[in-house]
């Protein structure tokens, strides 16, 4: 069985690799901090089982200090000028979509084919994991099929990916130090000195009250926590189930869905939802970090009053 | 109460823009302390609690394939292909991207685009180039308002579409603590009640975008006179 470890390991062996490329980098002032951050990333992927959870602890230390203290420079990999794509462009024509398209349907493939499949009684790949192992597997096939397809160097896919990489730079890893943060509180009990907090001092007198409080709440628990699900347990708990299923008698499937996308549209309002909301402005090179969620607030404000009204219209028969 | 002075300092931190990882050490150690843990236990808490998550960013195994193919002219082809299109205008183009992305989440695609393989190499392009075709060279500010738009249209789609689709997280998560409270539900009973959301979201999102295009348009004729 394929499991998510083998994963890891091309993960590592990425992050290895931009490291090596970083160093060696002397266009880039910052080369060495550049290669320590992508190192660090490396070891935590390729040893991160075996350094123990203090040594992981000082792993993420040192990342958020280099990250702190400004030592992230952005690599100066060799790459084909605007002109010269333009003309590949225009030499490759329609061809260029081919490995981009690859990525998908490879991917569509491993969760369709792969996922089923059973070799000498076992699946082939570990089930729950079978949409990111598929992943890996067509991001592979995909630049494979660009290497051949545009005749580009060999090395390119790791020098490009670290042009990439350096582009978005610390906010790459924000979402999996947020996920760790979201460990540390659950142990303090973050989660059930909100609850306590909402439910303890929110009116609930009214079928319209505790709607708002409900949806409310889990759109900015969420905003506070990065997701929507560490919030709906809390708040379901907390309001939905005893308030607005038992006394209110709200039918519990359209309580709890809407529920949920309320939580979303916190989603989309906060910068600890990072992997949406601050890698894209990286990726796409905006001035303002936070450009993605100005333009996602009025949409997630009104989505959040329909989300209310629907609740209190349809969930109660 | 003191147990909130972790969450006071990611509010903080995030607004006076530090360095985000930062925050995010500063505010477990705070976190910890108002908890009375020992600063060691908080910071090994973290570490199990990063190497738990590395899953988080296993995608990023996806940008050596899309800077390979801008290297070799994708952005590039993509702006001569919407071109072809006289009529294209950002708006209606990203709206179009928006039903795709809620329709591919609600059947479970949620993978086969996203912000490094589809946005960034795409479509962010092709609606800078749409907007190109009519007013000729873009001024920085609205080149940008456009990829944050369509950024933002990326997240969109899916948050509202892949909860319709009965093998989501989200929805096992709902299923599994509603059974905890003893209220047995279907995963199917759960998801239609995400299509009247889902259709919300296109018609809120759709309109803003088609407003944002109209916004585009004015500036046009306003650079022209």
């Amino acid at each position: 069985m394929i499991k998510l470890g083998v994963v890891y390991v091309l993960v590592g062996l990425m992050f290895a690799a931009f490291a090596l490329l970083s160093a060696t980098d002397a266009a880039n002032p910052k080369r060495f901090g550049n290669a320590a951050f992508w190192g660090l990333v490396a070891l935590s992927f390729l040893a991160g089982d075996r350094l123990g959870d203090l040594g992981n602890g000082v792993l993420v230390l040192g990342l958020a200090l280099i990250a702190g203290f400004g030592l992230l420079g952005r690599g100066q990999p060799q790459t084909t000028s605007p002109e010269a794509r333009r003309a590949l462009a225009q030499r490759f024509g329609e061809k260029l979509f081919v490995p981009a398209l690859t990525l998908p349907v490879v991917l569509v493939f491993g969760i369709l084919v792969l996922k089923p499949l059973q070799v000498a009684g076992q699946p082939l790949l570990d089930p729950k994991q079978a949409t990111l192992i598929s992943l890996a597997l067509a991001a592979l096939i995909a630049v494979g099929v660009a290497l051949i397809l545009l005749r580009q160097p060999l090395i390119s896919p790791l020098q490009e990916g670290r042009r990439l990489m350096d582009t978005v730079g610390w906010a790459a890893l924000l979402p999996q130090a947020l996920a760790a943060l979201g460990v540390v509180f659950a142990l303090a009990g973050v989660g059930k000195v909100i609850g306590d907090l909402v439910t303890h001092w929110l009116p609930m007198d009214t079928r319209a009250a505790a709607v708002a409080v409900y949806c409310l709440g889990m759109a900015g628990f969420t905003m506070i926590m990065g997701n929507a699900f560490a919030a709906f347990p809390v708040l379901t708990v907390g309001v939905g189930l005893p308030i607005l299923i038992r006394r209110f008698g709200g039918d519990p499937a359209a309580v709890a869905a809407l529920g949920m996308l309320s939580g979303f549209c916190g989603t989309l309002m906060t910068p600890l939802a990072a992997n949406f909301n601050l890698v894209p402005p990286a990726l796409l090179e905006l001035t303002d970090r936070y450009a993605v969620i100005k333009a996602q607030v009025p949409t997630a404000l009104l989505l959040l009053i329909a989300n209310m009204v629907l609740m209190y219209v349809l969930a109660f028969h | 109460m003191l147990t909130l002075l972790g969450v006071a300092v990611v509010i903080l931190g995030f607004a006076a823009r530090f360095n985000p990882l930062l925050v995010v050490v500063a505010a477990a150690m705070v976190t910890g302390l108002a908890a009375h843990l020992p600063p060691l236990t908080v910071l090994a808490a973290l570490g199990k609690g990063f190497n738990d998550n590395r899953l988080v960013t296993v995608a990023l195994l996806v940008y050596p394939i899309v800077g390979v193919a801008e290297r070799a002219g994708l952005q590039e082809r993509a702006r001569t292909l919407i071109a072809r299109f006289r009529g294209a205008s950002p708006g209606p183009l990203l709206v179009g991207y928006l039903a795709f992305r809620q329709l591919t989440a609600a059947i479970g695609l949620i993978s086969i685009a996203g912000q490094a393989q589809t946005v960034r190499p795409l479509v962010a392009p092709m609606a800078e180039a749409a907007a190109e075709m009519r007013a000729g060279e873009l001024p920085d500010e609205t080149r940008q308002a456009i990829r944050a738009q369509a950024a933002a249209t990326d997240n969109v789609g899916v948050f509202f579409g892949e909860d319709i689709f009965i093998a989501i997280g989200s929805i096992l998560l709902m299923v599994g603590i509603l059974a905890t409270s003893g209220i047995t539900l279907d995963p199917l009973q759960l998801s239609v009640w995400a299509i009247p959301t889902a259709v919300a979201a296109f018609v809120i999102h759709g309109a803003r975008l088609m407003l944002f295009d109209r916004s585009l348009r004015r500036l046009r004729a306003g650079a022209a006179e």
